[in-house]
């Protein structure tokens, strides 16, 4: 691959008008320099609370590659094969694990107050993320096809029926269930996974309550 | 180290002091090598409670299962469906418009989401019968109703059903002697008609080959007593807290602890709309929770019971040393 010389470099262009220009520096101004995926972290992430926050990422990698599995399968093949009802499992159980992780990691960032210092859309995107989550979760066991989805889809529509959401969001249609299962709400999760993940990194792991400003005692 | 980018965190609020987290000095974190342990971790954990615990998975019942199962209970229900006076006939929004349904304080919130799926409850019955052919019993039944004015056929159902409901079991052939018309022969031929296997099928087809939404069969079956009867002993009723519960012992959804609560205590376990109370009141506590960094008081929950204290223990001590 040859390079011309004569562009311009990035960056050092006039072209103030352009779209691209515009998206690649907001795209590259998200996070800080290096701190995207950096090798050093503040002296007081040092607890093991912070480990649930990745685990509750692997768990999520494990939920969408069993249900992808399931989804090769189809609806039927986990009734029907061994095979087919120990992959039904390990989605059940990462299911499992991943809200045990999120709900930990949840309170861990309340007592925490990890919303100091502008980080209250990392939090609300975060409470979003878990309600979304388990709109996701809810669809899969309506999308079961056995008596756990007939009854929990009998009781569900007078929850959804009475506040009239019932009448767009039909739990009693296991063909709508499985779509927003299988699509639309694995979209919202991992797409606000990735915006809570970004937000986590530019705005950095916040800071012990009532630390002092290290900048400040530097200038003392 | 500062950021060279201008995304200095910034204090959400003027009192807010919390510094700039990568002022602080740092030490050395591996990420990737936390990611791929985490990942090991939940992959291990997770096949060992897959292959030692499994999955449940309960079969669906049929309408075949609860026509041999509960046959009284079919008959029941088919005669409740003509009286209009199942549950999904008196239901209101989404289905008919037959009541307000529930309310939440004034708003009638179920009514405004308009019936966007329209539910004839006895064409849950008379649609499925009409399918039937070579039964002369039957079709002479449904030639009976359909010449008969509404107000007769609502008299006939409500009768029967009355009936059904003194018998000793409901037991149609132990009802008392009157005029239900031919509401016994519609509901027997249903009884008939769910034991070949075929009434789901016909429900839920709606003349289309790719029979995808259970709405109509979901229902009838629920207007039944059979399917919460076989709940209940599986211990998934609304008052068992069986909002999170799964059948066979298994976690379920414990998240939905809260959202299960409210269903077991008073006012909502004794109100005519505590389905609409308890959204309320879980649509205003996640709005607290999710708000809760711009909530005075709230917000210092945290500071106030330092439980944080714990959490970054170390870096007290060392500022305490310093």
């Amino acid at each position: 691959m040859t390079t011309r010389t004569d562009s311009p470099a990035p960056g050092n262009t006039n072209d103030a008008g352009s779209w691209t220009l515009r998206l690649r520096s907001r795209i590259v101004g998200l996070v800080p320099a290096g701190q995207a995926l950096p090798d050093r972290q503040p002296i007081y992430v040092a607890s093991w609370i912070y480990v649930f926050g990745v685990l509750t990422l692997a768990a999520l990698a494990v939920v969408i590659i069993s249900g992808g599995l399931l989804a090769i399968g189809g609806v039927a093949w986990w009734h029907v094969s061994s095979l087919g009802l120990f992959v039904n499992s390990l989605h059940l159980w990462s299911v499992e694990l991943f809200f045990g992780f999120m709900v930990i990691h949840l309170w861990g960032k309340f007592w925490m107050a990890s919303w100091r210092g502008g980080r209250a859309m990392t939090w609300i995107t975060g409470m979003v993320l878990f309600l979304t989550s388990i709109g996701a979760a809810f669809t899969g066991y309506l999308s079961q096809a056995n008596f756990a989805s007939q009854w929990i889809s009998a009781e569900a529509k007078d929850g959804l029926n009475s506040i009239g959401v019932g009448a767009f969001f039909n739990v009693l249609n296991p063909g709508q269930m499985l779509l927003w299962h299988v699509v639309l709400l694995p979209l919202g999760v991992g797409a606000l996974t990735v915006i809570h993940v970004v937000l986590v990194r530019r705005h950095g792991v916040a800071p012990p309550i009532d630390a002092a400003d290290p900048s400040m005692e530097k200038e003392a | 180290m500062t950021t060279a980018t201008g995304t200095k965190s910034r204090a959400s609020t003027p009192r807010d002091k919390t510094p700039d987290s990568h002022d602080f000095p740092t030490r050395s974190y591996d990420l990737v090598k936390e990611f791929t342990i985490a990942l090991v971790v939940v992959i291990v954990l997770t096949g060992g409670l897959a292959a030692v615990f499994s999955s449940p998975d309960e079969k669906s019942i049929t309408m075949s299962t609860w026509a041999n199962q509960a046959p009284n209970d079919l008959i029941a229900t088919a005669a409740a469906e003509l009286a209009g006076t199942s549950v999904s006939a008196t239901y209101g929004a989404p289905y008919n418009t037959n009541s307000d349904g529930q309310k939440l304080g004034p708003l009638s919130l179920q009514k405004w989401g308009g019936v966007r799926l329209p539910v004839d409850s006895a064409g849950l019955v008379l649609g499925p019968l009409a399918a039937v052919s070579g039964d002369s019993t039957l079709s002479s039944a449904l030639a009976t109703w359909k010449s008969a004015t509404a107000d007769q056929q609502t008299k006939w159902a409500t009768d029967y059903g009355d009936a059904l409901s003194k018998a000793p079991d409901g037991d149609p052939t132990k009802v008392a002697t009157g005029d239900y018309g031919p509401v016994p022969d519609m509901a027997t031929g249903l009884l008939r008609l769910a034991k070949t296997g075929g009434l789901e099928g016909i429900l839920t087809s709606s003349g289309n080959f790719y029979g995808g939404d259970q709405t109509q069969s979901l229902l009838l079956l629920s207007d039944g007593a059979y399917l919460e009867d076989q709940a209940r002993a599986r211990n998934l009723g609304g008052d068992q807290w069986g909002m999170m519960n799964e059948t066979g012992n298994y976690p379920g959804q414990p998240w939905m602890w809260l959202y299960t609560f409210w269903y077991q205590i008073p006012p909502f376990s004794t109100s005519d709309n505590a389905d609409a109370q308890v959204w309320g009141l879980m649509m205003l506590l996640t709005l607290l929770l999710m708000f809760v960094p711009f909530i005075p008081g709230l917000r210092s929950i945290p500071r106030l019971i330092p439980i944080h204290r714990l959490v970054w223990r170390n870096y007290y001590r060392r500022a305490a040393r310093r």
